[in-house]
């Protein structure tokens, strides 16, 4: 204990970055959380229509509230800003959309009605070949997968939304009946609602802050590993693990020590992060953390978590010859098993063979506990697989280090 | 004391033994130095004895008892007071030999008493308090030999107690080895300075390639080796005057 707090340097960075990092990564993700988002996305759009559809298109766009239309004359300009990085997305209307989607219903519609012998004149006319009209998008290089396939969505939706309009105007004006009044509900019929776990009877809306504090605080508990590592290491090469070894004291011991320590610490680091979600985020804009009645199993989760994080963090140090050996691989440790655990990426969106790998990643195990106890609001009983995974995971690493020492140092 | 029967060590990947099938008996109350040129392995041969590594083959006691079924009687029984500093240096003198001490069971005022009155005998009283990163070497070697004697051993192994310390800093370093060797604590230690170990041990083996090429009282090997006027003499007759580098 007292090696760490001589090192206040060293406290503070570990204190002070992972809670700099929960800030920034919940500053960053939250937007993907509000359902009214405050920042727009610039878009390009070259209107080549100038029609109804592409009325249609701008203000649907407009009315998302995601995009600001910039309007552009030529497509090659559009093109070569988005091209260059200058914008996310282009969106390019051709020419005589309008007209022809028109005359593609029209037709379509007629065909229908002569089927049903609605139609004035059903002499077979033969039908115009209307092209296929295509509205292209452009998008910066640089944009990530997720946010093309939204946009995507989000146009294709749209698209089809103005198809339909215009099919159920074209068999309005078909049957003769007045634009004004229409007799088509254009409006979806099905809908979705979402059910949210309730608490009280109240609906427990998650945010970013009930997302990230859990996910992060768990990455920041992991990296207590690197210290550790280092801790054990730095012993070893000052001679003090020397003359430890000669002392009647068992490695055991040596190793309980360390771990009660770096748990204080760890709950510590659990503590500041958890006042930081629930006093600084509303202080800053950010939607603050609820911890109401889940307190004691927090802490819990933040135990076991922070056992299992120790548990590699000695095993690292036992089996590393060098300081160089272990910090690399302490971090590295880390980031893979957070990548495996889910703090990145859901694990339900990973491949089959990687969602079992995740399966045996202690970081997931303590973040689906912190997700069962801050989202799912969960009873104790739901947690203890989980807790108990984190604390056999701890005494196994814990067994290697103890057997590893003692059969490299037997006499 | 302690009773060394065939004890040998081969490094993993080694050419050639380290220690080899040694014999050496040290009698309760001697100061027995352990004395060759580097690499002759008696670094190796206190790593052994004090349980730091594993021989490759021979057997060895203290006071009777051996390692393997007395671990931790043996551990309360000897101290050791290793080559490199071995102390925390973010940690005052104090602290360390207050941290060191509990490991050996020993706790509260008995343990802060006999620390001050360490710290007296080595003139390091009024520096008790500070980092021992800030201490000079001499210094170091003094809080480094504190913290291997706290626990009063019976038997003190010291792998090279006086390299690179001052003249001021050796005198007291040895003065209190003689003082604890007074008391009936017996003595082991590895040394280049071959002077110091003329006058200051009552034993000394020459050891040299792994194997104990002479061993006896220092006056008499001296003597029995023809124009040799002091031990270093003995030392360079015997081992000769070959560089001893390897890698």
């Amino acid at each position: 204990m007292l090696l760490l707090i001589r090192d206040l340097g060293g406290i503070a960075i570990l204190f002070i970055m992972p809670l700099l990092l929960l800030i920034v990564i919940t500053l960053v993700q939250d937007s993907t959380f509000k359902t009214i988002s405050d920042i727009k996305i610039p878009v390009l759009l070259v209107d080549n229509d100038k029609g109804e559809v592409s009325k249609n298109i701008i203000e649907n766009l407009s009315e998302s509230n995601s995009f600001e239309i910039l309007q552009k004359s030529s497509e090659e300009e559009a093109k070569e800003a988005v091209f260059s990085g200058k914008y996310q997305l282009a969106i390019v209307i051709p020419e005589n959309l309008s007209a022809s989607l028109q005359k593609k219903v029209d037709q379509n519609v007629e065909g229908i009605l002569s089927k049903f012998g609605l139609e004035e004149d059903t002499l077979a006319v033969a039908k115009e070949a209307i092209p296929q009209k295509e509205v292209r998008l452009y998008f910066d290089p640089a944009t990530q997968v997720s946010f093309k396939s939204s946009v995507k969505n989000g146009i294709d939706k749209m698209i089809s939304k103005i198809e339909t309009q215009s099919i159920y105007k074209a068999f309005q004006t078909e049957l003769g009946e007045d634009d004004a009044e229409p007799i088509f509900e254009t409006e979806n019929f099905i809908a979705f609602k979402e059910i949210l776990p309730t608490k009280n009877n109240q609906e427990i809306i998650p945010n970013s802050a009930q997302h990230n504090v859990p996910a992060w605080t768990l990455f920041a508990i992991f990296f207590i590993i690197v210290p550790l590592s280092i801790n054990l290491l730095k012993e070893k090469n000052q001679g003090t693990f020397v003359r430890l070894r000669t002392t009647p004291v068992s490695y055991a011991a040596v190793l309980g020590g360390k771990t009660i320590v770096y748990l204080a610490v760890c709950l510590v680091q659990f503590t500041l992060m958890l006042l930081v979600g629930i006093f600084l985020f509303p202080a800053i804009g950010l939607p603050g953390v609820d911890v109401s009645g889940k307190l004691p199993m927090l802490y819990l989760v933040a135990l076991f978590s922070g056992l299992a994080a120790i548990g590699l963090g000695l095993l690292i140090g036992t089996v590393a010859k060098t300081q160089e050996q272990a910090a690399p691989f302490g971090a590295t440790s880390v980031v893979i098993l957070a990548a495996l655990g889910g703090v990145w990426v859901p694990v339900f969106v990973m491949p089959k063979f990687m969602q079992f790998v995740s399966k045996i990643s202690p970081m997931n195990w303590g973040l689906e506990a912190f997700y069962d106890v801050f989202l799912r609001n969960v009873s104790f009983v739901k947690i203890l697989p989980e807790i108990s995974l984190l604390l056999l995971f701890f005494l196994t690493t814990i067994v290697i280090a103890i057997i590893y020492n003692r059969r490299k140092n037997a006499v | 004391m302690i009773q060394i029967n065939q004890l040998s060590k081969k490094y993993k990947g080694a050419e050639f033994f380290s220690v080899k099938n040694l014999d050496l008996k040290v009698e309760e109350g001697e100061i027995y130095g352990l004395l060759g040129p580097n690499g002759a392995g008696k670094t190796t041969l206190i790593s052994m004895l004090t349980s730091l590594l594993k021989p490759t083959s021979g057997t060895f006691t203290i006071n009777g008892l051996n390692f393997k079924e007395h671990k931790n009687q043996l551990k309360q029984l000897i101290g050791i007071v290793p080559q490199e500093y071995a102390l925390y240096p973010t940690l005052t003198a104090f602290e360390n030999l207050e941290y060191f001490g509990s490991m050996y069971g020993i706790k509260g005022e008995i343990l802060k008493n006999s620390i001050n009155e360490h710290l007296k005998i080595m003139g390091l009283s009024k520096f008790a308090n500070k980092n021992t990163d800030t201490f000079s070497g001499g210094m170091k070697r003094r809080v480094n030999l504190i913290a291997g004697i706290l626990h009063q051993p019976k038997v003190l192994f010291l792998d090279e107690p006086t390299v690179g310390v001052d003249v001021q800093s050796k005198n007291v370093i040895i003065d209190h080895l003689k003082l604890l060797n007074k008391k009936g604590t017996t003595i082991v230690y590895t040394s280049h300075h071959l002077n110091e170990a003329e006058f200051f041990c009552t034993h000394v083996a020459i050891i040299d390639r792994g194997e104990i090429i002479v061993k006896g009282v220092p006056s008499e090997l001296i003597k029995n080796e023809p124009e040799a006027k002091n031990l270093e003499e003995v030392f360079l007759a015997k081992t000769g005057k070959a560089l001893r580098d390897h890698a």
